[in-house]
């Protein structure tokens, strides 16, 4: 039930929603550090009186609004398309998802939208003290609105605080700090925020550092560096622990994404992490552990550091750390129940719903019964938390048994976005104490290598944070909200061209954007503070 | 406190409140409306900046009021969200293409390096004024006309036409309000420039233009209020079945006299700003009309939901229609969420105290020139 099975229509809704939340997430991070970057010049302005930094504020505050404007434009398609392209799901969960983001416009959005502008049009008009505080407020807006999509995000992929109602078919709130406050949900909020702001830095370093290589705006960019690397080293700390924190909830409350993340097909004591590899064939991988307990890993030319993997994740060397194949095929010893057996039971919780319905429908008195079950909270636990299994159901047992490898996403995908984004994460960690280091030691303007390094680190930044949100939704495929809903049944039920035209159209759309953005970014960096 | 209230009065409260939002996005679409009046008001290009500077303080609201509209909407009552977004398809996509070129044409039409030149960016803020308020319009038109769906005992929607919400543009009373929308906005937008404006010639034009305005709009405006006093209106009985009533909005009128009367007050309202701007010229026009077009519009979405009215409508299959009732959240999201919109004094206080500190002179051609300013 609730099976869509025009495939089309659900592959175009997943791009357009990918093209269009991608779009999104290249100007958001930016707009997350550089207000705080922003807000801390202005007040060393505010403090010391010197003109130069006003100047300096000004610059990179020009900047920040031309990357503001497109993020704004991106956002509001995000805002409407869960309920244009994916309605089932806008109701099925709408009454504990759609909470955020109406927190989102009248908590963070109006406060941001107000103080931007004093911080653009207020310079000459206000006092230098309220002026601060809009700059402030402004940093402080943009990061709220991080929180409860962030919030909404997290209950996604680990859903928390609420019931199933048969008689809406839908799940209602319970408990709001369960959701708001869900150990998933502040590992996110802070990774995501601490991630950005490293992009932001980064950027700042960046451009800092074309201008040293030109040797143009020497004090600005000294002073830009000086101010963004001790914001990202922190930061980049801060992600690090986070990072770590957040894989560690991911194993527990979605260990099949886990497993993808980590290329771990078996599970075994002293599992090892593998630090690289390459991602082969995985379709032979899937194997019965009772027929063959070692199989040979897909996951090429790797190399890996025995143990480690059990270490990180549960703090004990000799751990057992299940592997895909263990939750495809369970494993008795471990507790870990077969996909097999997931979806038989998923398929019973949905056939109650659906007799409760024609009973309600026909006024039987088996309704009752039947309601009973929804407040059962043994039956809830054991059988009704496999709902969204249920669609992969068939009464051929065979073809049911092929189906169990639906529940996995695309391994190579999410396997190489997370370790880019690792790697990447300790990169930044050498580049912001080089450059910390440099600029203490006044000699940054002669180390050209450095400084080509940080100029070429700006798409390195995107690249990972991109990443990030890769391994984070690409990993939760095929659900929605995982293991209750999947992505096709929560689409629209829509002709699949529709949502092709649209997505092409937001395609074009966003890119021609994105090109006038560029260009003009590009021209303010080449004009430097020429205006100020 | 709001658990004291029970559930119906929570989803009153709740559509009050997305009532009012609608009524504030309404109002503040006179940005829009003066998008489309960018090319008829000025002839320099200074003076077009002057109109483009003068709306670009506060295209921010509009949009962020937009977005909470949505948002609260898909809180309070998701199963509005999920079925009229995703089945009105394409009046929705419109509708936010229209307003994505809006956001960056600001930030982007007059900096250096713009690789489309800055008409490229004028003509989708023109774009912008005259789809959204037309679209919007339809949009709303629909609450009282209704849409094409029906909805499965696990409310799932389908929709009844491959147009996919574009049939909606068909109907003459929902183009009649569309046309309402976007010729008020227009008028709102003149008397605007009026209060922020220090430009004689362009205020000159101005004038002219509130008048030809000012009629179509009326004409649309009364027309849609006769013809909605007049038709048939969809009623929610004791046992939650939906039948036709006749004159139902006309009964809802007179069955919630304070309705009845601020209805009428808010037109004068409006009415009286327009007269006083035509007579006086001054800037108090646009908060006589604005106050006025809050009143109005807030009072027809609550004829749409309150008085036991299917806010909206289904045509394939009057039960289907969504009321306040069955369309709305649980009780418990009600309630938190009612918590949180204790917040909204406070945010159009701070949104108030900004807005002085930020308008304590009129916009002029020297303030548009000084390269010092941040300018659009
Ligand atoms: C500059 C960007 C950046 C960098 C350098 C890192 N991350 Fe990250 N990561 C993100 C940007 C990001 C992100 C875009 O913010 C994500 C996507 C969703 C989310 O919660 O954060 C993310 C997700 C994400 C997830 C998935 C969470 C989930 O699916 O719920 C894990 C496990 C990590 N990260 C771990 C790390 C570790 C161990 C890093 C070590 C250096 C690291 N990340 C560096
Ligand atoms: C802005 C940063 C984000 C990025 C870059 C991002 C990226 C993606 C990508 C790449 C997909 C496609 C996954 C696939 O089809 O395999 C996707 C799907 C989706 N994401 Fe996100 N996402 C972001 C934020 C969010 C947030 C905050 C939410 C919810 C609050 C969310 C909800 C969804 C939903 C509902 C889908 C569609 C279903 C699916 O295909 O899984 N995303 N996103
Ligand atoms: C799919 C989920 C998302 C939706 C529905 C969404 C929605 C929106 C909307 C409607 C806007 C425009 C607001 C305005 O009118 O000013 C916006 C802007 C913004 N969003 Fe998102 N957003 C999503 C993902 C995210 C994520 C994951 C973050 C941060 C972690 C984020 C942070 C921001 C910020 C900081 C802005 C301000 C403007 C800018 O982008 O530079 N958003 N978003």
């Amino acid at each position: 039930m609730f099976d869509n099975l025009d495939l089309s229509l659900v592959n175009w809704s997943r791009l357009q929603f990918a093209v269009t939340a991608m779009y999104h997430w290249l100007f958001v991070p930016l707009t997350l550090g550089l207000s705080f970057i922003i807000a801390f010049m202005e007040t060393l302005y505010v403090r010391t009186g010197d003109e130069k930094w006003k100047q300096i504020t000004k610059y990179w505050m020009r900047l920040f609004g031309i990357n503001f404007a497109i993020g704004v434009a991106t956002g509001l398609i995000l805002e409407f398309q869960f309920g244009t392209n994916w309605s089932n799901y806008s109701w099925f969960v709408g009454d504990i998802f759609g909470a955020p983001l109406a927190i989102e416009g009248i908590m963070a959005f109006f406060m941001e939208s107000t103080f931007i502008a004093v911080m653009f049009f207020g310079w000459n008009k206000v006092s230098k003290g309220f002026h601060l505080t809009a700059t402030w407020l402004t940093a402080i807006g943009s990061n709220l609105s991080a929180v409860w999509i962030l919030v909404a995000n997290a209950w996604m992929q680990n859903p928390t605080g609420m019931h199933f109602n048969p008689d809406m078919a839908r799940n209602e709130m319970t408990n709001f700090w369960a959701v708001f406050l869900s150990q998933t949900a502040v590992d996110k909020f802070m990774h995501t925020t601490m991630s950005s702001y490293i992009l932001a830095a980064v950027f700042v370093i960046g451009i800092s550092s074309w201008y040293l290589i030109k040797k143009r705006e020497q004090l600005l960019a000294k002073r830009s560096i000086m101010i963004a690397s001790i914001f990202g080293l922190l930061a980049v700390l801060f992600t690090i622990q986070t990072g770590d924190s957040s894989a560690r909830d991911v194993a527990k409350v979605q260990p099949v994404k886990f497993a993808a993340m980590e290329g771990h097909f078996t599970g075994s004591e002293a599992s090892p992490l593998i630090l690289m590899g390459f991602v082969g064939d995985t379709e032979t991988a899937y194997i019965d552990p009772a027929i063959d307990p070692a199989p040979v890993s897909p996951v090429k030319y790797r190399i890996e550091i025995p143990g480690l993997l059990s270490l990180m994740t549960t703090y004990e060397l000799n751990s057992y750390i299940p592997g895909l194949n263990d939750y495809l095929y369970g494993n008795a010893k471990h507790g870990i129940l077969s996909t097999e057996e997931k979806i038989i039971r998923g398929h019973e919780a949905q056939q109650k719903l659906l007799a409760y319905k024609q009973a309600m429908a026909e006024d039987s008195p088996t309704a009752d019964t039947l309601r009973a079950y929804f407040q059962d909270t043994e039956w809830l636990a054991s059988t009704f938390k496999y709902f969204g299994y249920g669609s992969y159901y068939n009464s051929d047992s065979a073809l049911l048994k092929a189906n169990i490898t639906k529940v996995i996403p695309p391994i190579g995908l999410v396997f190489y976005s997370f370790h880019l984004m690792v790697a990447l994460g300790f990169w930044f960690l050498l580049l912001f104490i080089v450059m910390l280091y440099f600029v203490f030691k006044d000699k940054l303007e002669h180390q050209r290598l450095w400084l080509y390094a940080s100029l070429w680190s700006i798409p390195l930044a995107y690249i990972s944070s991109e990443a990030g949100w890769i391994v984070n939704e690409v990993g939760r495929q095929p659900w929605t909200i995982q293991d209750l809903m999947t992505c096709s049944q929560s689409v629209t039920n829509l002709g699949s061209y529709s949502v092709m035209i649209t997505c092409l159209l937001f395609g074009v759309v966003f890119t021609i954007l994105l090109i006038a953005e560029i260009k003009i970014i590009l021209r303010q960096i080449s004009k430097g503070t020429k205006e100020d | 406190m709001f658990e004291k209230m029970n559930e119906l009065a929570l989803q009153q409260y709740w559509w009050f409140l997305i009532s009012l939002l609608g009524a504030l996005l309404v109002f503040l679409m006179f940005v829009q409306g003066g998008q489309t009046l960018l090319k008829t008001l000025a002839k320099t290009k200074t003076e077009r900046n002057i109109l483009v500077n003068s709306l670009g303080r506060k295209w921010e609201f509009t949009f962020t009021t937009l977005v909470t509209f949505g948002g609260a909407f898909f809180a309070s009552f998701p199963l509005f969200y999920s079925t009229s977004f995703g089945g009105a398809y394409w009046v929705w996509m419109l509708i936010l293409i229209a307003f994505v070129g809006q956001a960056v044409s600001y930030e982007f039409r007059s900096k250096p390096g713009n690789p489309y030149g800055s008409t490229f960016f004028d003509t989708l803020l023109f774009i912008n004024g005259l789809l959204g308020t037309i679209l919007i319009g339809i949009a709303v038109g629909t609450f009282f006309t209704g849409a094409n769906f029906t909805i499965d005992s696990l409310n799932h929607m389908t929709w009844d036409s491959p147009w996919r919400g574009l049939e909606a543009a068909l109907n003459f009373h929902n183009v009649l309000l569309g046309l309402t929308v976007f010729f008020l906005s227009r008028v709102l937008a003149i008397l605007y420039f009026f209060n922020s404006i220090d430009s004689e010639a362009i205020l000159r034009r101005a004038y002219r233009h509130l008048i030809i305005n000012t009629i179509p709009f009326l004409i649309c405006f009364l027309s849609f209020v006769v013809w909605l006093m007049l038709r048939d209106g969809f009623a929610v009985m004791g046992d939650s079945t939906i039948v036709m009533v006749p004159f139902k909005y006309f009964t809802n009128l007179i069955d919630m006299p304070i309705v009845a009367i601020l209805f009428i007050v808010g037109v004068l309202l409006v009415l009286s700003g327009i007269l006083i701007t035509l007579i006086k010229k001054n800037g108090l026009g646009i908060w006589l009309s604005g106050s006025g077009t809050i009143i109005t519009v807030l009072m027809l979405f609550l004829l749409a939901g309150y008085n036991h009215t299917a806010f909206y409508p289904s045509l394939s299959d009057l039960q289907s229609s969504l009321t306040i009732q069955n369309a709305s959240s649980s009780r418990f999201t009600l309630m938190t969420m009612g918590y949180v919109s204790l917040m909204i004094p406070f945010v159009a206080a701070y949104i108030f105290y900004a807005w002085r500190s930020l308008n304590k002179n009129k916009i002029d051609a020297a303030e548009i020139e000084d390269t010092r300013n941040h300018t659009y």
